[in-house]
């Protein structure tokens, strides 16, 4: 028996743009490497970061997850839009199918799992506990643990770069194409276990979240009471926890068909290939209202913030996010109204489908007179709104089209497709989360970004998109369909070119994204937000210092006013001073998460490469690490009295400095 | 402990984390989880049931003496642990202990009736990889086997953790969500043995 | 100013977008069918519906952000946050142009189902496709030839084709001549296509399919008359080799651009064959209804038996 499974040298791909990028990291991570250690900055990393149950940590670390994979899964798009470009008029361009064909789907794993699940989940955990005032979750350890799960999955994409290969399936990995048969090379088992270590770490996200705001409000908080953007984080939470095992159920049926000649979804001995396309939209479609709902959330709070104005509709706002949650689960079929189902199926789901336009609708006019009669400071975020906004407008439009089956039956898979779904996922979800970024920034690391550069950001990102998916739609209409590796059609070149400049014009957007945050670093000291309460906030997680005292609330605070904060300073409750506290009772960090992710990478490496005896000792390994864990005493401890004043007096100080 | 922050929340939880109704609330969520999981499972049950590709179909192959002797063992042993949360809740660590004990053994004995039950299909040539039908019955109840397996795991973890530490809230609170995953595991399996046993061999 | 810049600037993508319509060659927006000529109609006429509603937003959004931005001394009012007025006019449009919407979509779904044949006075013409790894593979039954990459009919005859798959999935699309459906192994879908005008038309796959994909390019060529389809078929049945259950096999292997070829006979059933292949796993098949297969089979063609891996007595008799 071989102790290495099928992991040999010949694993290591031979591909120069590969080995180059390969050679970077290596490059890159040894750098990192050698100033950590002559920083002596490893023991720090450990205990403070890694092993922090804290959820606004756990919530930069989301979103530094998520920054480096944006990164990762935006050189495989400008990698595809140039191969497209090049590859015009027949000629074959620099990436052969077996390369561009992994890019793909890469490309989409990244960008829906590794970049803007993080990215959602990380805004989630730093914002949502403070807008309800509440010290963490319900379950600290079990958010550094999904964190840690996350952390995990990216690992093994990332692995599969430099060992063997990647999916070449698209990011659906449809049978019978993604089994054994079609795909006998180890693409498709990172793919597997990729997902399905970070999606179980996404469960369980979804019910901590979920127990957090039912069970750990302020006082005087009821559920219709609470921000938009904790209800929309709500809703997709609803939506994790109802949609997540399905995909856990899809791709175990996928592995037992891989791994134990099962017969799910085979071509022969009676498996049906349809069923697993059913199963991943009934988690894909619901997938997609997880993304873009809490961006909607963000979108409110920034509108009425920068507004200076309460929310418009704020009840209509919850409903119409819960009738858009609700309908998600009975429109998937609409992902393929070309399979052959009757007419009145298609009818039904494509009806359906269209019902969801109207919630969406409502949410545009409830912006709309959120802005009438407001007195509008056009900051960065709000910059994000607008382009949000008018982008959105357009994707929903599409989105409508392509769920009259008759229009799909034209459109389906062609790249009037591709640029509907980045029309919905950059201009309504990335958008949100960039536009979140930047307004509650100065609230997660204490300073303020450079605003210019943040404006050059958003206009080469809203430029770039219009210029790179504008003409995806005009392709789409003149018949070139999805994941081609070239083309020849003399017609279509242009749009191509087109298309390749807006994902560089994109590329100098991100560019500027990256300079703002290393100019905002080093010029950290000067740009201090001192007060806690840049934007004029309304909700309570203006009423702390930035970044948050770690305990978050001294006192717990009482919630009697949808814009909690707000009523407090015109009630001139707001900064109060206190003679005494109480101690406060505080979870301890813990080395379970990581370790645990470990071995989670471990495992899934294992079975990827088939080392039974390492992926059976892991396995172990990570049911003994959790038990362990779980009945652990001295998993918490307390914050002294006289700590805690110390720490909100200098804070209260800072602010009567202003 | 529980010391409140402000005087005016009494009906307010938020100081402790991990709290016993936050943990008994967030473990209904995550069954609720496994719920949808299970659905799937039996879902392409549904759909594949008939896809004998020319082998065997449930007809041929459920042995319902054998079966309901499993599920007489897993009915009983739910019953058994009512007995245990009854003596947990009295605070009684022997009768705890000893209701453990027996639903541990009913418990395994239905594992080892569903062990038997797979291993003489798989030698009669009716293992999973021989048609879909198969592939889908020997997932769907040995998805629920894998629980039932966790679930002893955790019921020895659970004896040991209340010979050693008695019962402390903490602990009762655990019995608590280990009570409530041994029920939802046979609820489940009586809708296993309804739609897969008793349909198929009519 | 701004809202003078907007406005230049909506008509000129108006505009550009009128153009874009007419100019688009080859596309689904250039048909030459009727099928695809309902679809164009479709999309345009859903397109202008739902500008009505995303044009004023796109303009109020612009129009509010730059009307009530700080410094305009424009009317404030902080705490206004409801309006049952407004709100019943928020949800009320949205849902009426969505069950104007609605109507349209269900009587154009039933319309365009891709299963209802063409009403036509001409005789139509079945071609059974199968989507191989990586080529399209055209049967005639009717005629009793074969073709791959290329496929040939009668410009105004009706088109029934019955289309399957015998590995991965594939999506078969004409797309001047409209909808596209997926091809499936142990499966049968089925498509109504008609061409109105002769001419030769760009067909592909339109779901990947894997390394060979982009290759998997065939030629539809609608001749003007039936007499130059049977020119057409002639030179297939003169040029053409046999398609039998061997050479079909050798086709299966997995090949990238392969070139067109042409088979003067066909085994009988072959397409049947290639559905029962898998289909015949799928066991109770009565359970789905009575299979149209073999009504319409070809005479003396029996049906395929499947070899039993592992069957009792008692199963037998339970299968009866």
């Amino acid at each position: 028996m071989n102790l290495l499974g099928k992991l040999s040298w010949d694993a290591i791909p031979h591909d120069p743009i590969v080995l180059g990028t390969l050679a970077v990291v290596a490059v890159g991570g040894a750098a990192l490497f050698v100033f950590m250690t002559l920083a002596k900055k490893w023991g720090w990393l450990w205990r403070e970061w890694l092993t922090s149950v804290d959820h606004k940590r756990l919530g930069i670390m989301y979103i530094i997850l998520a920054l480096v994979m944006l990164v990762r899964g935006f050189a495989d798009a400008i990698m595809m839009r140039t191969q497209l470009a090049v590859a015009t008029n027949g000629s074959e361009g620099y990436l052969p199918p077996h390369h561009y064909d992994q890019i793909f789907t890469a490309h989409g794993v990244i960008m829906i799992i590794f970049m803007a699940m993080p990215f959602m989940i990380g805004l989630m955990n730093i914002i949502v506990p403070l807008q309800i005032g509440a010290r963490d979750v319900a379950f600290p350890f079990l958010n550094n643990l999904s964190f840690w799960l996350a952390v995990s999955g990216a690992l093994l994409v990332n692995i599969s770069l430099g060992l063997g290969e990647f999916a070449m399936t698209g990011w659906v990995a449809y049978p019978p194409l993604s089994g054994l048969e079609f795909s006998p090379g180890t693409g498709v088992d990172y793919y597997i276990w990729a997902l399905q270590i970070s999606g179980i770490g996404t469960t369980l996200t979804g019910v901590n979240f979920l127990i957090t705001v039912l069970k750990m409000r302020a006082p005087g908080m009821k559920l219709m009471d609470m921000p938009i953007f904790t209800w929309t984080c709500t809703w997709a939470n609803v939506l994790i926890v109802a949609s997540f095992p399905i995909l856990t159920a899809a791709l175990a049926m996928l592995t037992l068909d891989r791994y134990l000649d099962f017969h799910f979804f085979t071509n022969d001995l009676g498996g049906n290939s349809m069923m697993y396309i059913n199963l991943f939209w009934a988690w894909g479609h619901p997938e997609v209202y997880i993304l873009v709902l809490p961006a909607f959330g963000m979108f409110s709070e920034i509108v009425s913030t920068f507004s200076g104005k309460r929310l418009f509709g704020h009840k209509s706002m919850i409903y119409a996010s819960g009738v858009i949650s609700l309908l998600g689960f009975i429109v998937w079929l609409h992902h393929f109204f070309t399979m052959g189902s009757s007419a009145n199926v298609n009818a039904f789901f494509g009806i359906m489908t269209m019902i969801i336009a109207i919630p969406t609708g409502v949410k545009l006019f409830n912006w709309l007179f959120t802005m009438y009669k407001g007195r509008i400071r056009m900051e960065v975020p709000m910059y994000w709104v607008i382009g949000f906004m008018i982008t959105f407008s357009i994707g929903g439009m599409t989105g409508v089209l392509l769920a009259i089956p008759g229009a799909d039956y034209v459109l389906h898979n062609s790249l009037f497709l591709i640029a509907h779904f980045h029309n919905t996922i950059i201009g309504g979800a990335v958008f949100g989360y960039l536009a979140g970024f930047a307004f509650w920034f100065p609230k997660a690391m204490g300073f303020h970004l450079d605003p210019k550069l943040g404006k050059v950001s958003f206009w080469c990102w809203f430029i770039g998109f219009f210029l790179a998916f504008m003409p995806l739609y005009v392709l789409g209409f003149m018949g070139m369909t999805r994941r081609l590796n070239h083309t020849d059609n003399p017609d279509w070149n242009v749009w191509l070119y087109i298309a390749a400049l807006g994902a560089f014009v994109i590329a100098i957007g991100i560019g500027a994204f990256v300079l703002q945050l290393i100019l905002g670093f080093k010029n950290k000291d000067k740009n201090l937000d001192k007060t806690g309460d840049p934007w004029n906030g309304h909700t309570l997680e203006w009423s702390l210092a930035s970044p948050p005292q770690f305990y978050n609330f001294a006192k717990i605070p009482h919630v009697e006013d949808l814009d909690a904060f707000t009523d407090m300073k015109e009630k001139g409750t707001a900064y109060q001073r206190h003679a005494s506290y109480e101690p406060i009772h505080m979870p301890s960090n813990t080395n379970a998460g990581p370790i645990m992710g470990l071995l989670a990478t471990a495992m899934g490496f294992a079975l990827i490469w088939h080392i039974w005896w390492l992926a059976g000792a892991s396995f172990i390994g990570l049911i003994v690490a959790f038990i362990c864990r779980a009945y652990a005493s001295n998993t918490d401890y307390y914050v002294q009295p006289d700590e805690v004043a110390r720490i909100e007096n200098a804070h209260l100080d800072n602010v009567a400095k202003g | 402990m529980s010391t409140s922050a402000t005087a005016h929340h009494d009906a307010h939880h938020d100081e402790h984390h991990d709290t016993g109704r936050n943990t008994t609330l967030g473990f209904w969520i995550y069954l609720m989880t496994d719920c949808i999981l299970f659905s799937c499972f039996f879902a392409t049950y549904a759909v594949l049931f008939m896809n004998t590709a020319g082998g065997v179909s449930g007809k041929d192959i459920f042995d319902l003496n054998l079966i309901a002797g499993g599920t007489a063992a897993l009915l009983l042993s739910s019953i058994t642990f009512g007995f245990a949360m009854i003596s947990a809740y009295k605070k009684s660590k022997g009768g705890t202990l000893l209701w453990l004990a027996v639903t541990f053994v009913f418990g395994a004995a239905f594992i080892a009736i569903e062990l038997y039950e797979f291993n003489h299909l798989i030698h009669a040539g009716h293992g999973p990889s021989t048609s879909a039908f198969l592939t889908a019955f020997f997932s769907l109840v040995g998805l629920h086997g894998l629980h039932v397996t966790a679930g002893l795991l955790w019921i020895t973890i659970m004896f040991i953790d209340v010979a050693k530490r008695g019962l402390k809230d903490r602990t009762v609170t655990r019995l608590g969500c280990l009570s409530l995953f041994w029920h939802f595991l046979d609820v489940i399996w009586i809708c296993v043995f309804s739609f897969v046993y008793l349909m198929g061999a009519m | 100013m701004n809202l003078l810049l907007t406005r230049n600037l909506s008509k000129v993508a108006l505009a550009a977008l009128v153009v874009l319509l007419a100019g688009c060659q080859g596309g689904v927006l250039d048909p030459k069918g009727q099928i695809g000529v309902m679809e164009k109609e479709l999309i345009i006429t859903a397109t202008i519906l739902m500008l009505l509603v995303v044009v004023p937003v796109i303009l109020m959004t612009l129009y509010f952000a730059w009307k009530y931005r700080e410094g305009r001394g424009e009317a404030y009012e902080p705490k206004w946050s409801h309006s049952t007025k407004i709100e019943t006019v928020v949800w009320v449009i949205p849902i009426i142009i969505i069950a104007i919407l609605g109507v349209i979509t269900y009587k154009s779904t039933h319309a365009l189902n891709p299963y209802k044949p063409i009403e036509s006075d001409e005789e139509p013409i079945t071609v059974e496709v199968v989507s191989l790894n990586w080529k399209w593979l055209f049967i005639y039954p009717d005629l009793g030839i074969a073709t791959v990459n290329e496929l040939a009919f009668p410009a105004n005859v009706p088109v029934n084709f019955r289309i399957t798959s015998a590995g991965t999935m594939n999506s078969f699309f004409i797309p001047q001549l409209g909808s596209q459906i997926y091809s499936m192994a142990g499966m049968e879908t089925k498509l109504h296509l008609i061409a109105d005008e002769p001419g030769t038309f760009d067909g592909i796959s339109a779901n990947y399919s894997g390394h060979g994909f982009t290759g998997m390019k065939f030629e539809a060529i609608a001749t003007p008359t039936r007499e130059d389809f049977q020119e057409w078929v002639a030179g297939v049945k003169a040029n053409g080799e046999a398609l039998t259950t061997e050479r079909y096999e050798a086709l299966v292997e997995p090949t990238e651009y392969h070139p067109v070829e042409y088979f003067g006979t066909v085994k009988d059933g072959l397409f049947f064959d290639i559905i029962w292949e898998y289909m015949g796993d799928m066991g109770r098949i009565e359970f789905y209804g009575k299979p149209e297969y073999g009504a319409e089979l070809p005479e003396g063609v029996i049906l395929p038996q499947r070899e039993r891996t592992v069957i009792s007595h008692e199963s037998e008799e339970a299968s009866h």
